[in-house]
């Protein structure tokens, strides 16, 4: 089953093109990597299928309804985590908890069993009370991401959610997406560090507006002869610079 | 209404738990109207003065004594020439002198500090003038024979005259600071640390997030409109003349106009900083100076007059001034309340467009 199928999306700011007539589906509970250097239209795509902007043309359905129609319906069955760090540092953990789930409309008796849950399984039952301004910056981003799924979304949109964490949490943090992707949650995952893209399911590369090439990693190794996805991407990237003279 | 309730709780956090915003939003509305109700508008007291009297006769003798006795000056020697004046001035002993010649008395005062020159002149004026109305006529026949005419150069200058006209200008200034920039402030802060985004990305209505934010400035700005009302009322000693149903429609709608406004900034703006700088430069410096609060807006070169139109806040405090300090009634504010009223609804399109056109 396709959570997310999209045909010829495109997206213009005036004379520039962001997004170039893309095409691509995503299989339910797969972990899919949206990868591209900066500026190559990934956010600008990312957030057409979110809902926050209207495309110019084409088509697309997430979780079964229309982005050029139902985007209110989008948004609440998906969930986001933003490249930014998105919780509330004033406010404290449980705090934060409660508000997203207000905010997706988690009954509050279910919010409230199901806080005391997530707690238990990050290891957090004793930072409850805690500001968020006080974890360290691995805790806080794990945090984020269970917020972003607290709500049981059919599909996560996570915008480079581990910039600036070390390894180790890194690790933690995929083996985290596992687990919620093994639940049925899709995982739409957008991220710079190359080696994460060896994680995902299968991967896209997008240059200058366009999807260059999607497959899964081994796929697209073998493809472009290269030893890792690192290697797919400077390869990928000099033919962009090649056409961009 | 869960999730508005749940948000607007998490506003008053973002207040509450920040000293500073507590601060500026509670403390600084009362410290205000204390430094601008005593420290500026209080009366001058206790200024030393200097007499140089080439006459000596009784209504010199008894003008002297009249000055003395009053609470504004107090008598600090007699001069020997008119050389002294100068360098007494320049010393710092006296702020100021009576000269008593023959055509005049002439009251000199330091002008480096036109406000206080002024007042201290104007006062020295009207003692003047009532030490002659309380003498004879036959003395008064005298004197005025003899010319004594008080000249002043005094400017129309009404922060110095009461806390009457100060308090209007202090309400709507407190009003707009809170609603206007601190809710400008507040938006632009959820973009810059990116949890607007996403907000916008969740299901909650783009409008039910700009209302959330608005409650809880709308409800600080209630509470200060009471303190300041208290504050004038008991210890300015500034009583509410008119209406006060009146006067606290009249602000709620400029409470209205300015928390638009605040949206507006926040609309156009990405970051905290620039918020604030556009809320300080374009709101409060102009508010400050064109409003009338400082300055006469009659005697601003007409330009000044011109912008001095489009702040709400210059419309708001001719309008306080009516029904709180004068007593007047609705007729008397028909044209201000239908201009805020306009600027509202002109600023609420606006920002809506603007809100969309983000989102587009």
């Amino acid at each position: 089953m396709k959570v997310i199928e999209v045909e010829n999306l495109t997206k213009r700011f005036g004379s520039f093109t962001a997004v170039d007539n893309i095409s691509f589906s995503v299989e339910r509970g797969e972990i899919f990597g949206f990868l591209g250097a900066n500026g190559a239209g990934k956010t600008t795509a990312m957030r057409m299928l979110c809902g926050l902007l209207k495309p110019t043309s084409g088509k697309g359905v997430v979780a079964g309804y229309d982005i050029n129609r139902q985007s209110e319906k989008i948004k609440a069955s998906i969930g986001y985590m933003s490249q930014k760090f998105a919780l509330y540092e004033d406010l404290k953990v449980w705090e934060n908890i409660r508000l997203y789930a207000g905010i997706y409309g988690v009954p509050e008796a279910e919010a409230k069993e199901r806080t005391e849950v997530l707690l238990e399984e990050l290891g957090f039952k004793e930072e409850r009370e805690t500001f968020v301004k006080s974890l360290p910056l691995g805790w806080r981003q794990k945090l984020a991401f269970s917020v972003s799924i607290f709500h049981n979304p059919g599909i996560v949109f996570l915008d480079e959610p581990t910039g600036g964490v070390d390894p180790i949490t890194r690790r933690q943090f995929w083996e985290m997406i596992y687990k919620a992707s093994e639940r049925g949650i899709t995982i739409f995952v957008t991220t710079h560090y190359m080696d994460e893209a060896e994680y995902c399911d299968r991967v896209s590369i997008m240059v200058d507006g366009r999807i260059d090439a999607l497959d899964t990693p081994r796929a697209l190794k073998r493809e472009f002869s290269a030893s890792s996805m690192d290697e797919v991407f400077r390869k990928l990237a000099r033919k962009a610079t090649k056409n961009g003279l | 209404m869960r999730e508005f309730r749940i948000f607007v709780q998490k506003e008053f956090f973002h207040i509450f738990r920040d000293r500073w915003t507590t601060l500026i939003l509670l403390v600084l509305p009362v410290l205000m109207i204390i430094l601008f109700g005593f420290g500026i508008t209080t009366e001058i007291k206790n200024t030393k003065f200097a007499i140089y009297d080439t006459v000596k006769d009784e209504a010199t003798r008894g003008i002297t004594n009249k000055l003395e006795t009053s609470e504004y000056f107090t008598f600090e020697r007699y001069l020997q020439s008119p050389d002294e004046i100068e360098k007494l001035f320049r010393e710092g002993q006296i702020g100021f002198v009576v000269v008593f010649g023959d055509e005049r008395i002439q009251l000199i005062a330091d002008g480096t500090d036109p406000n206080t020159a002024s007042t201290l002149s104007n006062y020295a004026t009207v003692l003047i003038n009532s030490y002659m109305q309380e003498q004879s006529s036959e003395l008064r026949a005298t004197t005025a024979a003899r010319g004594i005419i008080t000249e002043s150069r005094l400017l129309y200058n009404p922060t110095l005259k009461s806390a009457y006209n100060i308090v209007p200008g202090i309400m709507g200034m407190i009003l707009m600071l809170i609603c206007a920039l601190m809710t400008s402030v507040s938006i632009a802060r959820e973009k810059e640390l990116g949890t607007m985004e996403v907000l916008l990305v969740s299901p909650m209505k783009p409008l039910l997030i700009i209302l959330s934010k608005l409650v809880p400035y709308f409800t600080i700005s209630i509470i200060n409109y009471i303190t300041i009302l208290l504050l004038s009322v008991y210890i300015l000693k500034v009583p509410i003349a008119g209406s006060l149903v009146l006067l606290t429609g009249l602000s709620l709608l400029f409470i209205f106009v300015s928390l638009m406004l605040g949206t507006l900034i926040s609309t156009m703006v990405e970051r905290q900083i620039i918020a604030l700088l556009i809320s300080g430069m374009v709101l409060m410096m102009p508010a400050v100076f064109l409003s009338g609060l400082m300055f006469p807006i009659e005697s601003m070169p007409k330009v000044l007059q011109w912008i001095s139109h489009i702040l709400p806040v210059k419309w708001f405090i001719i309008a306080v001034r009516n029904v709180m300090i004068k007593g007047l009634g609705f007729d008397s504010i028909i044209r201000e309340v239908a201009i805020l009223s306009g600027m509202g609804l002109v600023i609420l399109m606006a920002s809506i467009k603007k809100f969309k056109y983000r989102l587009e």
